[in-house]
């Protein structure tokens, strides 16, 4: 399965132009400050914005040309809205019913009970809505879309209004989902570690304008583009469990430049685990480093570097073949003569994992 | 006091009539003006409510005029092989229609205007269709709306004086209603009848309005 889109929506300000495809199993998010028209580009996906023009299809379906516009409640999606507004009138049980009930039936591959299952809400069926936090609204939510079956899955700033605790928790959630179900997912956000962490693919919508689109390890490394020069600026790093230390608690990654140690946190032999290391966190040095506490010290390739303000530079690191980034002071690099090209050794401090 | 019993029984059936249609009427009138984007929206929204500062009797003049046989609707009805409706039942009816849309459409406005149009994008989104969504979301969650749109009709209804007396006559077992009653009771200066009559209405609008106002209160008590 496979979407399409090709949309133009006018707005007062600017219009939202943009061309995406999103296929199976594949998390496309769409990221930019509030305001750059990425709700915008939801709803018009879903079908809510009479007055986008464009191209939407799905699979073999056409949903939207010049001469047809498919109305929101004939276009195979589930949307999960900012706010989870649910249907007040209803307990929980029959909101998550309300979308499944109205799906043909020979179109139903998700189950109720696998809805319910994978967003953890057996013990909420009963509750009126209004005595459900806002994390579980959200999840009731993400089951009540789910369950409907759709081709594709939309999420606006799901996690706008959920407190930060339960944020992490509904993370998980959604990443179940994309595990479990081949529902391909448009995910629009201006927060980086849920993009970071969820993304397989990521659009940069700045002004209504599609500013860079690739694969989320890539375009997050990437110097010329704005990820790499923010605050909390990291390069992420798909890997595998490949060893435990039992003694000390540690696991083994392997990626394709080498391996990286972790706390063991629950981890199986053989899970793919996303990292993400902060390029505050990477530190550069020339010789292998002797007698230190760092245990992930790899040996990189300086690939480039740019000035950060004045008194800082960021790094762009080919450890075999994957990318990392350092941000260490222009005195160091003066002092250390890095160049491009030059060998040298990161240590990275801390490493996070996205699960 | 039979007299008084028909004229009750006529105003009943007057307030059930009218509120059953003015609902009929009134409900997507209401949905419209929640809704619509056209400029002139306020013209109607005027029009509609007219009725709360405008005389009954001038209100009651004008529909007389109309319904009678030089009239607008009355010349129809003569003219599809009916007769004038000026002093009829139906007439009263039709009266009452006008004399109490505003009660009708302005609570339904408002509880449309305030449950807002993300609830039916998630419907929408949910895959159902227009009116779908409009009787399984839109409904269920106006339901106080509907009730004071209701009770406000009917009891209005039921208090309409002047209207009634200008395009209904006063034709006993045809239209003459229960607020007619006690104005001939105390015409007649027989204020036994016109103490009962009164002390009726007053106990029924009361009831009417308590009941609005304690199964609201239940309702927001549910939803907050």
């Amino acid at each position: 399965m496979k979407l399409d889109v090709n949309l133009s929506i006018p707005r007062k300000d600017f219009d939202v132009n943009v061309s995406l495809t999103v296929s199976s199993s594949q998390v496309t998010a769409v990221f930019g400050p509030s305001g750059c028209g990425k709700t915008s580009l939801m709803r018009a996906i879903a079908g809510l914005e009479s007055s986008a023009t464009g191209f939407i299809k799905m699979a073999d379906q056409v949903w939207q040309d010049a001469h047809y516009f498919r109305p929101a409640h004939q276009r195979d999606i589930g949307f999960v809205f900012q706010d989870a507004s649910l249907f007040p009138h209803l307990n929980v049980f029959d909101n998550l019913q309300f979308g499944l009930k109205r799906q043909a039936k020979d179109k139903r591959r998700v189950s109720l009970e696998q809805a319910i299952d994978l967003l953890g809400l057996s013990p909420l069926l009963e509750r009126s809505i209004d005595k459900l936090s806002g994390g579980e609204k959200q999840r009731v939510a993400i089951a009540r879309a789910v369950a409907t079956s759709p081709a594709v899955l939309l999420f606006d700033e799901p996690l706008a209004a959920v407190d930060a605790a339960h944020k992490q928790e509904i993370l998980r959630y959604i990443q179940s989902l994309h595990c479990e179900l081949d529902i391909p997912m448009l995910y629009v956000s201006h927060q980086m570690d849920e993009v970071a962490r969820l993304s397989n693919n990521l659009l940069l919508l700045e002004k209504g304008q599609q500013l860079a689109s690739g694969r989320t390890v890539e375009m997050l490394s990437q110097l010329t583009l704005p990820f790499a020069h923010y605050e909390e600026a990291a390069a992420v790093l798909d890997t595998v469990v490949t060893a435990h230390d039992d003694d000390y608690g540690l696991s083994s990654l392997a990626f394709a430049g080498g391996h990286i140690t972790v706390s063991r946190d629950n981890l199986k032999q053989g899970d793919k685990v996303r990292l993400r290391i902060m390029a505050r966190d990477v530190s550069l040095s020339l010789q292998h480093p002797e007698q230190t506490s760092i245990l992930n010290i790899l040996p990189a390739t300086i690939e480039s570097m740019v000035n950060e303000g004045h008194a800082q530079k960021l790094i762009r690191l080919n450890v075999g073949g994957q990318i990392i980034l350092s941000r260490i002071t222009a005195k160091s690099v003066d002092q250390l003569q890095l160049t491009a090209g030059k060998s040298v050794f990161a240590q990275v401090k801390a490493v996070s994992l996205l699960i | 006091m039979y007299d008084d019993l028909v004229a009750f029984a006529i105003t009943l059936k007057l307030a059930a009539i009218t509120t059953v249609i003015l609902l009929l009427i009134g409900t997507p009138l209401a949905w419209w003006l929640a809704r619509s984007q056209w400029r002139y929206k306020f013209l109607v929204e005027t029009v509609i409510a007219l009725p709360l500062v405008l005389p009954p009797t001038v209100l009651g003049f004008y529909l007389l005029v109309m319904l009678g046989p030089n009239g607008l609707i009355g010349g129809l009805s003569e003219a599809l092989g009916g007769r004038p409706l000026a002093f009829t039942f139906t007439g009263l009816v039709i009266g009452s229609v006008f004399y109490s849309l505003p009660f009708v459409v302005q609570p339904l406005q408002n509880v449309f205007t305030a449950i807002g149009e993300n609830v039916m994008e998630q419907a929408a989104t949910l895959r159902a269709g227009p009116i779908d969504r409009f009787f399984s979301v839109m409904v269920p969650m106006a339901r106080p709306g509907f009730l004071t749109a209701a009770v406000l009709g009917f009891a209005h209804t039921i208090g309409e004086f002047g209207v009634v007396l200008m395009i209904g006559g006063n034709i006993p077992g045809s239209t003459k209603v229960i607020s007619i009653a006690i104005y001939d009771h105390v015409e007649s200066l027989e204020y036994a009848q016109a103490h009962w009559l009164a002390a009726v209405l007053l106990l029924l609008s009361f009831l009417l309005l308590m009941a609005v106002y304690g199964l609201n209160r239940r309702f927001s008590v549910l939803r907050s």
